[in-house]
């Protein structure tokens, strides 16, 4: 007979789903124990979104049986799964900008108490439910938002991307929470791309490819390499290979740093920010949320004015009025949220042409023939997925980020500043950007890195700087910079003081990563 | 001890954000008394009279603000509020023409619903066939307008006596218009109980963001069917409305569809959705139409009155999103 443990609490079986032509899902399954914390892995495009749309009935499956404590179930709309115990958080917080938190919390049928229970619990304490969401940083909203979905006490909770994007404080207390949660009668699915989380949290996991499950692995510290494959399927040599740096790029000390930041401040944020960028290196940027970088890369992307400080590019003062100037004084701007900064609309080559036709003739018609070798050439160098050509909005979020990212490549790139540009983005894609911003600033530019995934400062950048409290804190050699360090200094902590509530297991993952991109340097 | 002040401070602390977030709808009154202090210097005999016979005037646009609102604030448009006036109008006018008193109870309630249905059709199209709120309703426009020429081809029917008896004259004191009152009644009978529902809360959260309302458990579908239904209904009030202030219904439908936009507009409702409220819409109106009465006791030409009108429509809007925009909220 079968004990209570080992039986599903949630049963996904054979589940596909097309779209027209395009196949989400085929054949999909996941099996969640009740009592366990489940990642779900996958590249972009593997069809996890699918999968989750599917469970929670937003999107309803050709194929496949979904059963809920062995009894199947029929899932139309998120309020119907939510009635039958199964809860999503969203990478996007789903609370509405213009009501109040308690009205939002009404909308939903939230009990205030436990909701602010798990609140305490998460981290947040004191929080006016009279004010509206709007006025409420990203982080915050979604730590409401995983609050919401705790105190209704769901069966199983679907954690999508909950940790992209917050600081790193909070993002321990989830990893928390989630750890907590295990082996009661509840389960946790988790979506994740970073690794170490899923080590330090999830006992198993189920990974996908190309819309069909490819294998179910229990997680261990040190799975993490048998889950990358798993995703990539053949290509998994290739996947963080050689993007650790060696030693930096020497620095032409004679030449004037290509942008240089003096005691910028703006605001309460961003108080007295001070440092060089140089052609031909990386410079990684490290934050907790909220320390003053979204001010920092508003001004020197031209879209605000400082109150104090100045920038220089190639050693001329600059006061950028609008991204026009910075775009034409060669300063570019990367953001995190691509539908920020692209036409969804329109197609990857307008979309790559933008910028730089705009510049190239001003008035009268564009010429389409000088235009199309430069964006050729850009998507060659990118390997953008251009089966979609149509629209944007039709590509993967990691090809959209590629095309913010071509775009500037295709003008020839002089300074670019990136805001978090893996952010949601499948290993694999973000794979190909750290070695495309290592080409571009060995070809000489200079690139402006800011990160929320601590891990990528070693596999991208020369040098990086450290910003607390809106000033610059510390600056860092790529080789000392790893994550236990730059996590020390994001806390404003002496480099020998102990890691504010560290993750466990993370460690054992780092080393893993660590021992795969030393065979890459082997070759 | 401190404990005692706690609550006072936190309850002033709600004041000051309860007026925080109708600031835009204290300006508009702020604005109203300004205008009537105005028009009584311009035309010292403005009085009881003058008051009451705004009362009348502004009831039948209000109540198509009110109903534009509805639809605005779920992040829609209904562009068929006129044409449904003037339909539920006309249907009223000659139901009742020739019939006792009290069949005519009947006939206004089912003047009510046939409001409800138009809505609920109107919702239910935009719903179904995923073509844009302003193009179905567009369309509709034409249509219940249609059919208001077919039930009347020239304005005519009658109204029962009690409710043309029901805008006319004052209650309590004479500075009480009926037609006030009766207006703050249906809109408050209606409105109150909506807003603290949970389908109130739906209402502004499709408008605000229907992915995340969606995600919520909020049915997009039946919200949206719902604010049109509210619009429609509304419509019908100010149909009604229209049959009790002439005695007759009229089927060619009056200039409130754009005036009702208008109101929307400068009573602070965003047209993107979610934001906004029925008060201000309302009280927008009033100054709307107070407006045009002191250009008339100016004597400003009437062409004149209206580019004004459409400038003081402009500018008051400008004003305010700069102040809210300098103010951060």
């Amino acid at each position: 007979m079968t004990s209570p443990s080992t039986e599903y609490l949630l049963e996904a079986t054979e589940v596909s789903k097309r779209y027209g032509a395009v196949v989400a899902l085929e054949s999909a399954s996941l099996r969640v124990r009740p009592g366990e914390a489940h990642a779900l892995m996958g590249a972009n495009g593997a069809g996890k979104s699918t999968l989750v749309k599917v469970l929670t009935g937003a999107v309803r499956p050709e194929e496949g049986t979904i059963t809920v404590r062995g009894k199947a179930r029929t899932v139309h709309s998120p309020a119907e799964a939510r009635r039958g115990g199964l809860v999503s958080v969203y990478q996007e917080p789903a609370l509405i900008p213009d009501l109040d938190i308690s009205s939002n919390l009404r909308l939903t049928q939230t009990p205030i108490d436990p909701f602010r229970d798990w609140m305490a619990k998460l981290g947040i304490e004191g929080l006016d439910l009279a004010e509206m969401a709007r006025n409420l940083p990203l982080a915050t909203l979604r730590i409401i938002d995983l609050a919401r979905a705790l105190a209704i006490e769901p069966d199983v909770l679907m954690l999508d991307e909950m940790t992209a994007a917050l600081p790193a404080n909070l993002t321990e207390r989830v990893l928390q929470v989630v750890k907590d949660r295990r082996g009661g009668e509840d389960s946790i699915i988790f979506i994740s791309h970073r690794m170490t989380e899923i080590a330090s949290v999830c006992d198993r996991a189920t990974v996908l490819r190309e819309g069909e499950t490819v294998g179910v692995v229990d997680v261990t510290a040190d799975s993490a390499d048998q889950i990358v494959e798993l995703m990539l399927g053949e290509v998994a040599a290739d996947v963080l290979e050689g993007t650790a740096r060696t030693a930096p790029t020497s620095q032409e000390l004679d030449e004037p740093p290509r942008l240089e930041v003096r005691g910028l401040g703006s605001s309460a944020r961003l108080r007295d920010v001070t440092f060089d960028l140089r052609a031909g290196e990386v410079l990684g940027l490290v934050a907790l949320e909220g320390q003053g970088q979204d001010e920092l890369f508003d001004i020197l992307a031209g879209s605000e004015r400082p109150s104090a400080g100045k920038v220089l590019v190639d050693g001329q003062e600059v006061s950028f009025r609008h991204p026009a100037d910075a775009i034409r004084a060669g300063v570019v701007f990367v953001a995190a949220d691509r539908a920020d900064a692209l036409l969804m609309q329109r197609s990857v080559r307008e979309n790559i042409a933008l910028p730089f036709s705009v510049r190239m003739s001003r008035w009268g018609r564009i010429q389409t023939k000088q235009e199309k070798p430069k964006i050729d050439k850009a998507i060659e160098t990118l390997q953008i997925e251009t089966r979609a050509q149509k629209e944007v909005r039709l590509l993967s979020g990691g090809n959209q980020q590629k095309v913010t990212i071509a775009r500037w490549v295709a003008g020839g790139v002089q300074t670019m500043l990136c805001f978090d540009p893996t952010r949601g983005i499948d290993i694999r894609t973000k794979a190909q950007i750290y070695p495309l911003l290592r080409d571009l600033a060995e070809a000489g530019a200079a690139v402006l890195f800011y990160t929320s995934e601590l891990s990528e400062i070693q596999l991208a950048c020369d040098r990086a700087i450290v910003i607390f409290g809106g000033e610059v804190v510390a600056e860092i050699d790529a080789r000392d910079a790893d994550e236990a360090t730059l996590l020390r200094a994001a806390h404003n902590l002496r480099s020998d003081a102990p890691l504010p509530e560290q993750v466990v297991g993370s460690a054992d993952v780092e080393e893993a990563k660590a021992d795969h991109s030393g065979e890459a340097n082997d070759l | 001890m401190s404990t005692p002040q706690a609550p006072i401070a936190r309850q002033m602390g709600a004041l000051a954000a309860a007026l925080r977030r109708n600031a835009w709808t204290l300006g508009l009154f702020g604005i109203l008394g300004v205008l009537l202090v105005f028009t009584k210097i311009i035309q010292p005999t403005y009085g009881v009279t003058g008051i009451q016979g705004l009362a009348i005037s502004v009831l039948p646009l209000t109540l198509a603000a009110v109903a534009q609102a509805c639809a605005v604030i779920a992040r829609g448009i209904d562009l068929s509020v006129g044409s449904m006036m003037a339909l539920t109008s006309v249907v009223a006018a000659s139901g009742m023409d020739g019939r006792s008193e009290g069949a005519a109870i009947v006939v206004v309630i089912g003047v009510l619903l046939l409001g409800c249905v138009l809505g609920a059709i109107n919702g239910s199209l935009i719903v179904l066939t995923r073509v844009p709120d302003i193009v179905v309703t567009l369309a509709m426009l034409f249509v219940w307008a249609g059919c208001a020429l077919l039930v009347l081809k020239t304005p005519g029917g009658g109204a029962a006596d009690w409710l043309r008896d029901l805008t006319k004259g004052s209650v309590l004191s004479d500075w009480t218009p009926k037609a006030a009152v009766l207006l703050l009644a249906v809109v408050g009978v209606i409105w109150i109980p909506i807003r603290r529902s949970r389908l109130g809360l739906s209402l502004y959260a499709i408008g605000s963001d229907p992915l995340a309302a969606y995600r919520s458990g909020v049915s997009v579908t039946r919200t949206k069917i719902f604010a049109y239904m509210l619009a429609g209904l509304f419509s019908a009030l100010g149909g009604l409305s229209l049959t009790a202030s002439t005695g007759i219904g009229a089927p060619v439908p009056g200039p409130y569809l754009l005036l009702s936009v208008a109101a929307v507009v400068l009573g602070g409702v965003s047209l993107a959705g979610g934001r906004g409220g029925i008060l201000g819409p309302m009280v927008a109106v009033v100054i709307l139409s107070l407006i045009r009465t002191d250009m008339t006791f100016l004597n400003v030409d009437t062409n004149l009155a209206t580019v004004t009108q459409g400038l003081i429509l402009v500018g008051v809007v400008m004003i305010g999103s700069l102040i809210q925009l300098r103010r951060g909220t």
